[in-house]
């Protein structure tokens, strides 16, 4: 299955990311090439090996319920591009109910 | 003294112990030489001129009151990927601009907290992916060694910047990151030293992610013995990241010059495909006859499944890195694009593709493809297989030896221009480091020698998890067989 603008599209929105029909076209070629190399991994066998997700053989440590850390608005906020009473500003979100 | 620009870390540290020279004196030698390189060179985004001078001059108050740390008063550069305080922290990319953390990461508060002073910060791909340098926002790097007629080669990447200025003696030694060969591969394009610890030996707090199971931070430097004193206080667990070890920071300095008598060096059969460059095949053959000649064995193993690890990688990587960049809104922090009316859904795409560039860009689609509904078995959850199974290859490699002697790239550096245009091409420069990358594999690149084209090329030693010791002990030994001259 070839990887054409289309699913370019459809990707490109799911990562909220706008892309025009000419990059489109390039990116489907160059995504395609890309899938094409990594499809070789369908070859090897694995059987029935574990998915390994992190090489850390530790599981996640855990640590006391409290608050350690916190109540700097100023500093959360130091680089947000708009602000207004402590907290980030942006574009209404829409609510499609 | 001669130009103290050219003294490694240790000899740096050894000068000011003995008064020689001063903090001050360093860091205003390397201050004035980036001045006057950095236009053409362009391995540093930021130059901190002040913060270095400050912190020159606290670390001459510490000395005098006889509390001095293990790098105290030694300029290095900080790769722009690392979160400063108040300091600009780009990842080289139009998406932070303006990014000034109010936060400093845990391994360059280590550097500091031993005394470092920080000359800047310096260039790299993009969010960390290429091998290049060639995709920042900043511009392109160019390598100190220069190519035949004079032209412009990459210094490698993604850590560019901080080998470009190691080569050219912008700073005493640098930091770097390593996910899929990032900190090996340019110290090999440069002629120098590039160590990448075990996963988890380096915190990564601070550090902007690019692929989580992967990165780790890691020196860049003119020698074995300075790499070991970075590591030596850049590593350590960190409360602050749930994948950093508790394991002791072995006190590797003390090990250069045990040698390799009795140790079995495995040669893998699989990075010598057919079409391996010659010159960088009898290089690796010298690099075996010097460590058999210091009384190592050579071994001849097998990683079955070598040939997938670029494939992996180029399926994990994207994948983590779509999830670690989804954070990248224009709402926080950066960039923000937007225009009278836009919803919030516009702001996010336009932001988003006006502030990545595109190899960025090409990431996150294909990490947004392959964790994709209906795909996801396919590419991601096959890809955490077949890395299981690169893993197994390397148990079962260190079972019958105790280090890997591979070569770190398939070719010295290219020519800026004439990089390859197929991102699959370019992405067969990291063949040799990405296996051990997935794995979590401690690895060091060493230079080795001269191409005919009289450009270096650099060997890499690989040993199992939290094994630094015989590491570095086999560092210290090939380093001295190798006598490579740096520039």
């Amino acid at each position: 299955m070839s990887f054409t603008a289309q699913h370019v599209a459809k990707i490109a929105k799911l990562a909220r990311i706008s892309v025009t029909e000419e990059e489109k076209e390039k990116l489907a070629g160059e995504i395609g090439g890309i899938l094409k190399f990594v499809e070789q991994l369908s070859e090897v066998d694995t059987g029935d090996v574990a998915d390994v997700a992190s090489v850390v053989e530790h599981t996640l440590p855990m640590r006391e319920d409290v608050v350690s850390d916190g109540n700097y608005p100023d500093r959360v906020l130091a680089n947000a591009p708009a602000m207004e009473y402590d907290c980030f500003v942006v574009p209404k979100v829409i609510d499609q109910g | 003294m001669t130009d103290i620009t050219r003294l490694t870390l240790t000899e740096a540290r050894d000068a000011i112990k003995s008064k020689q020279i001063s903090p001050t004196q360093l860091a205003a030698a390397f201050l004035e030489k980036i001045d006057a390189e950095n236009a053409e060179v362009n391995a540093y985004i930021t130059v901190t001129h002040h913060v270095a001078m400050e912190q020159a001059r606290a670390s001459e108050s510490r000395i005098a009151k006889g509390e001095a740390g293990a790098l105290e008063g030694l300029p290095l550069g900080i790769k722009d990927l690392f979160c400063t305080k108040d300091v600009l922290t780009t990842a080289a990319s139009h998406i932070l601009d303006g990014f000034t953390p109010t936060y400093e990461s845990t391994v360059t508060q280590k550097l500091f907290d031993a005394g470092a002073v920080m000359l800047g910060k310096t260039n790299l791909d993009e969010f960390a992916m290429g091998s290049a340098n060639i995709t920042s926002y900043y511009g392109k790097v160019k390598n100190p060694w220069k190519g035949a007629n004079g032209k412009d080669l990459v210094p490698g990447g993604s850590s560019g910047g901080s080998a470009a200025a190691v080569a050219g003696h912008q700073c005493l030694a640098a930091t770097g990151t390593d996910t899929g060969g990032s900190i090996r591969q340019p110290a090999s394009f440069c002629g120098i030293t590039g160590f990448k610890p075990t996963y988890g030996r380096c915190s990564r707090w601070g550090i902007i992610a690019f692929a989580s199971s992967l990165d780790q931070a890691g020196p860049i430097t003119k020698s074995v013995a300075d790499a070991a004193l970075m590591f030596e206080v850049m590593a350590g667990h960190d409360p602050k990241d749930s994948t950093s070890s508790s394991l002791p920071v072995p006190n590797v300095s003390a090990l250069l010059n045990k040698g390799v008598k009795g140790m079995k060096i495995g040669i893998p059969k699989e990075y010598r495909p057919d079409g391996l460059n010659p010159e960088i095949a009898a290089l690796w053959d010298k690099g075996a006859q010097l460590l058999r000649e210091a009384g190592a064995e050579i071994v001849e193993v097998s990683l079955p499944h070598t040939n997938y690890a670029l494939a992996t990688y180029y399926i994990v990587a994207p994948a983590e890195c779509s999830s670690n960049l989804a954070r990248y809104d224009g709402v926080r922090y950066g960039l923000r694009v937007i225009e009278p009316g836009d919803s919030i859904e516009k702001m996010y795409e336009k932001t988003r593709a006006a502030g990545f560039g595109a190899e960025v860009k090409r990431r996150i689609l294909i990490g947004t493809y392959v964790l994709s509904a209906g795909y996801y078995d396919a590419y991601y959850k096959k890809a955490q297989r077949v890395r299981g199974r690169i893993i197994e290859d390397f148990r079962n490699a260190f079972e019958k030896v105790d280090v890997l002697l591979t070569p770190t790239a398939p070719s010295g550096a290219f020519a800026i221009g004439e990089e390859p245009t197929d991102p699959v091409t370019m992405y067969l420069n990291d063949v040799f480091t990405v296996p051990a990358s997935l794995a979590g594999l401690p690895g060091i690149s060493l230079p080795a020698g001269l191409s005919a084209d009289g450009l270096p090329l650099g060997l890499q030693l690989l040993a199992k998890n939290f094994d630094e010791e015989t590491l570095f002990a086999a560092a210290g030994t090939l380093e001295t067989a190798l006598a490579f001259k740096r520039l």
